[in-house]
């Protein structure tokens, strides 16, 4: 007989909405003040802090729903927001500087949820409140810099191969440098020589058949723009981390753009401070010589100074300094010849000269590489904001065992990780593309608060107007779109709580509104269809069917020409309108399986199969 | 419970001309308004600074305005947003000061004068490169979704159709942009993005009176163009307004309740849908109709006839 489903139809829709529902069951648990506290690069939070943290809050009257060690890092949680304030201020004074403790939102997820990975939502900044900073990469700067590298490495090479030449200088507007000589012969040579050294320059002759231009080719320009690209997004990842924010997102956009999104921040004067800071990098002899124990008395021999390595070590360097992170040009981590960690480095040609220079008289001694950075400290300036401290820590000292040139490379690091981190740290202090901030837009904790509530109630009216519209216009009909309708909700809420990279923003909740609206209108079409169908005067069952089929094909169609222009909006909206177009791509999927498949299970159940004389509808 | 319950097809194709010359009046004086008064752009456009604060209490204006008069923002403008205690305060972009600073300066600024400090509830800035370029983006997204709508109805239905689709929503598009410009109200990415939802929105309402029209000429046989049209158009009617008025209910209330952000999202769609129920009925049909659409455009294409198949008949 006509419309009747096989039962298996039904435990595969209905298995599919539990899942849906216990994925978007998360989201209907508030969310706890909280503090994330981790250690600044190369610490470790120990099971001990935890428990010194823990006495502390009680000692201060703070009532911590719980303090746990995961990760590395330590979670404490808070009844209300004055707790976790205050909380913040005890575990500054007790912990100092070499921890960063941040303010957060932790999603009060049961533990039978977190377990089969049901998280909440990802809500965006509009809706918890945060700074998002867009920002380019200046890269005009960093193709400026190599072209100005490249004059001194050719005038380096042509000397060291002895051919004369008269003058070597860039022409930054057309991105090339320009070499003139006295004879052709001299132009021949340098090129042959130059090439040699180089296999990615191309070069052409000049119209005095004297000149000689060089630039660079387009795989190295690219491979200039990608580096001075990840080169800033690797610094603003560490610098991000010193601020203290509970989930950052530093990410690239498109070919020289970097989003920086930082949730619950407030003072943007200190989150640009930090990120705008410069990082440095020096190189100085250590000093072997001096006594260690009477400096770390306060005795410092008059040459050096006191430094510390990242594990705690004291070490006494030169002040003189060598060379200074500015003449990288790149480092890389590889392994040597018997399968050993190292950092390979490359200088420009002057960095070249002065490490060349310096290394002469000190083969056998040991050189220290020291990274400098900004961070901001407990005091706080005349203009509001923290001052920032000056940080200092070596990153390697290692054993000058040749003299040391252009390109040269540290061994015998640790492990392969460790070669890893050093090569980003000696990048980092070798800034050469500036970065400027073009977008920055910062949303208040209330008004974050604020939109979100704003949303739920649109939606929640909205939703209840169109209940009682369909149950009047369609009754008993009605309550079946109705069922559709909320099962529908729940799906979207469900897959947007699924899909990792799904981000609820409220031009997204406005999306899941309109879906709302425009949910019911395969259900209208359907329902319409099946009374035509009535009143021409077709039976029960035949109606129901020729309703369902004939409807079909009108709300594929009409359903994947709106998912078209989600997906356009998709693919080149940015923010917002990309959350907005997620929304409503994942309510046109949902709407089509709840109006049809859904509705259909519910239609044939109650009144499929059987004889009735005629349709609540 | 119906609507609409007509025995007889509404005569809809007997008033297409007037339609057109009105549908074409309305897009000049779009065009008339939005080369005249222009396009109120919203931030995400031009560039510039936005900053929301909040106030303890009803914020006096005048008093908002001489402190960022006095300092160095005689240029701002300023309105309330929402409610009384909310002040929106616009900085056009400027050369002499540094605009990523503008927000901090501005809320130190207002703080110094109040009594009670105000609370930031939103600081946005954005650099001119920004602007521009998503003018162009939208811009480009619309532009692409048209292309993709034309495409994909001609290949599904007809050519015929197609144009008269994507000739209907440009026209939503079109007046949708000339009621900002008119009312000069502020057009911003939401705005933007409620604009090309209302593409998606009024291709669906299209698309459906197409499907039954295309339907109507293989049912009825010997009928006029123009009353197979209007059986379509009649039998769809019921289900146009009803998915038109639920879809318009949750916007009435996300006008009302989504707050003074969504405000614009609300107005543009919720004028676009009315203009977008029109122009499905009328606009995209009548162009169908006066580019010549016939019976023969609606059939399907004949069976291909395999060889041997009616090797059996025959004997």
């Amino acid at each position: 007989m006509l419309n009747q489903n096989p039962l298996w139809r039904y435990i595969v829709v209905i298995g599919m909405l539990l899942l849906a529902l216990v994925y978007a069951l998360p989201n209907l648990y508030p969310e706890d003040p909280a503090l994330n506290i981790s250690a600044t690069r190369g610490g470790t939070v120990a099971e001990e802090t935890r428990l010194q943290l823990e006495q502390s809050f009680r000692a201060a009257n703070i009532a911590a729903k719980s303090v746990v060690l995961e990760d590395g890092q330590i979670l404490a949680r808070f009844h209300s927001t004055e707790d976790q304030l205050q909380a913040r201020e005890i575990a500054n004074q007790q912990l100092g500087g070499n921890f960063v403790t941040a303010l957060n939102l932790a999603p009060a997820t049961p533990g039978w949820l977190t377990a089969i990975g049901a998280t909440p939502m990802n809500l965006g900044l509009d809706l918890r409140g945060g700074v998002h900073f867009l920002m380019a990469v200046d890269m005009k700067a960093a193709l400026d810099k190599n072209l100005n590298d490249m004059v001194q490495t050719f005038r380096a090479d042509l000397r060291e191969d002895k051919i004369r030449y008269r003058n070597v200088q860039a022409d930054v507007a057309r991105g090339q440098v320009l070499v003139s000589f006295r004879s052709e012969e001299d132009v021949a040579a340098a090129e042959a020589a130059l090439k040699k050294r180089d296999r990615e320059l191309v070069f052409s002759t000049g119209s005095d058949n004297l000149t000689l231009l060089v630039s660079i080719s387009e795989i190295r320009l690219r491979e200039i723009r990608e580096y001075a690209l990840e080169q800033n997004i690797t610094i603003i990842r560490n610098r991000v981390n010193e601020i203290g924010v509970a989930e950052p997102l530093v990410q690239r956009q498109g070919a020289d753009r970097i989003v920086v999104q930082l949730p619950g921040v407030q003072d943007t004067a200190q989150a640009k401070e930090i990120l705008g800071a410069t990082a440095s990098l020096e190189f100085r002899l250590v000093d072997e010589q001096g006594d260690l124990s009477a400096a770390l008395e306060g005795r410092v021999p008059p040459n050096s100074e006191l430094y510390y390595t990242r594990d705690g070590r004291p070490l006494l360097l030169e002040k003189r300094i060598m060379l200074t992170g500015e003449h990288i040009t790149g480092a890389s981590s590889a392994f040597d010849e018997y399968s050993r960690p190292q950092v390979s480095i490359k200088l420009d040609a002057k960095g070249g000269n002065m490490l060349s220079a310096a290394t002469r008289d000190a083969i056998g001694r040991r050189m220290a590489s020291v990274f400098i950075e900004y961070k901001p400290g407990t005091e706080i300036g005349a203009d509001g904001n923290p001052v920032l401290i000056k940080q200092q820590e070596v990153i390697n000292d290692a054993t000058i065992q040749a003299r040391l040139g252009r390109d040269f490379r540290i061994t015998g690091i640790s492990s392969p990780g460790e070669a890893q981190n050093l090569s980003t740290l000696l990048r980092a202090g070798a800034l050469i593309a500036p970065i400027q901030i073009i977008e920055e837009r910062t949303i208040g904790p209330s008004l974050g608060k604020e939109n979100i509530e704003l949303g739920v109630t649109a939606i929640q009216w909205g939703m209840v107007c169109v209940l009682i519209f369909m149950v009047i216009y369609y009754k008993a009909f009605g309550l079946v779109a109705n069922c559709a309708l909320i099962a529908n909700l729940v799906l979207i809420v469900g897959i947007m709580s699924m899909i990792p990279g799904a981000t609820l923003t409220l031009p997204g909740m406005a999306g899941i509104v309109l879906t709302v609206g425009m949910a019911v209108d395969a259900n209208v079409l359907i329902f319409e269809r099946i009374r035509e169908e009535l009143l021409e005067g077709r039976s029960v069952q035949q109606a129901i069917h020729h309703g369902y089929d004939r409807a079909f094909s009108t709300i594929a169609d009409s359903n994947i020409t709106t998912l078209l222009v989600a997906l356009i909006l998709f693919g080149i909206g940015t923010g917002p309108v990309k959350g907005f177009a997620v929304t409503l791509a994942i309510g046109i999927l949902t709407s089509i399986f709840t109006a049809v498949v859904g509705t259909r299970l519910l239609v044939n159940l109650f009144w499929g199969g059987r004889r009735v004389q005629s349709l609540p509808i | 419970m119906r609507i609409f319950n007509f025995s007889q097809p509404l005569n809809f194709m007997r008033l297409k001309w007037p339609a057109i010359i009105l549908s074409t009046l309305l897009i000049l004086g779009s065009f008339f308004s939005i080369a005249t008064k222009g396009i109120n752009w919203g931030l995400d456009f031009t560039g510039g600074t936005v900053i929301e604060v909040g106030f303890a209490t009803p914020a006096d204006l005048t008093a908002v305005r001489q402190t960022l008069t006095d300092a160095g923002y005689g240029d701002a403008v300023v309105q309330l947003f929402g409610t009384s205690r909310d002040v929106l305060i616009r900085i056009p972009l400027r050369t002499d000061v540094e605009q990523a600073a503008v927000g901090d300066s501005v809320i130190k600024a207002l703080n110094a004068q109040q009594a009670e400090p105000v609370t930031m509830r939103r600081v946005e800035f954005v650099g001119p490169s920004v602007g521009a370029e998503l003018k162009e983006d939208g811009g480009l997204a619309m532009l692409v979704a048209l292309i993709g709508i034309l495409l994909y109805v001609t290949m599904r239905f007809e050519w015929r159709l197609s144009v008269g689709a994507v000739a209907s929503l440009a026209h939503d598009v079109i007046l949708t942009m000339g009621l900002f410009s008119l009312l000069q109200l502020e057009f911003d990415l939401t705005v933007l993005a409620a604009i090309l939802a209302l593409i998606g929105y009024s291709i669906n309402d299209t698309i459906v009176v197409f499907d039954r029209i295309r339907e109507s000429f293989r049912k009825l046989r010997d009928t006029s163009v123009d009353d197979t049209i209007n059986d379509a158009i009649t039998s769809t009617l019921n289900r146009t307004v009803i998915t038109s008025l639920t879809t318009v209910l949750v916007l009435v209330v996300l006008f009302y309740m989504g707050g003074a952000l969504i405000h614009g999202f609300a107005t543009a769609l919720l004028f676009g849908i009315a203009i977008g129920t029109y122009s499905s009925v009328y606009v995209a049909s009548s162009i169908a109709e006066i580019l010549g659409i016939s019976r023969e455009d609606m059939l399907p294409p004949p069976p291909v006839e395999k060889e041997g198949e009616n090797t059996d008949a025959l004997l």
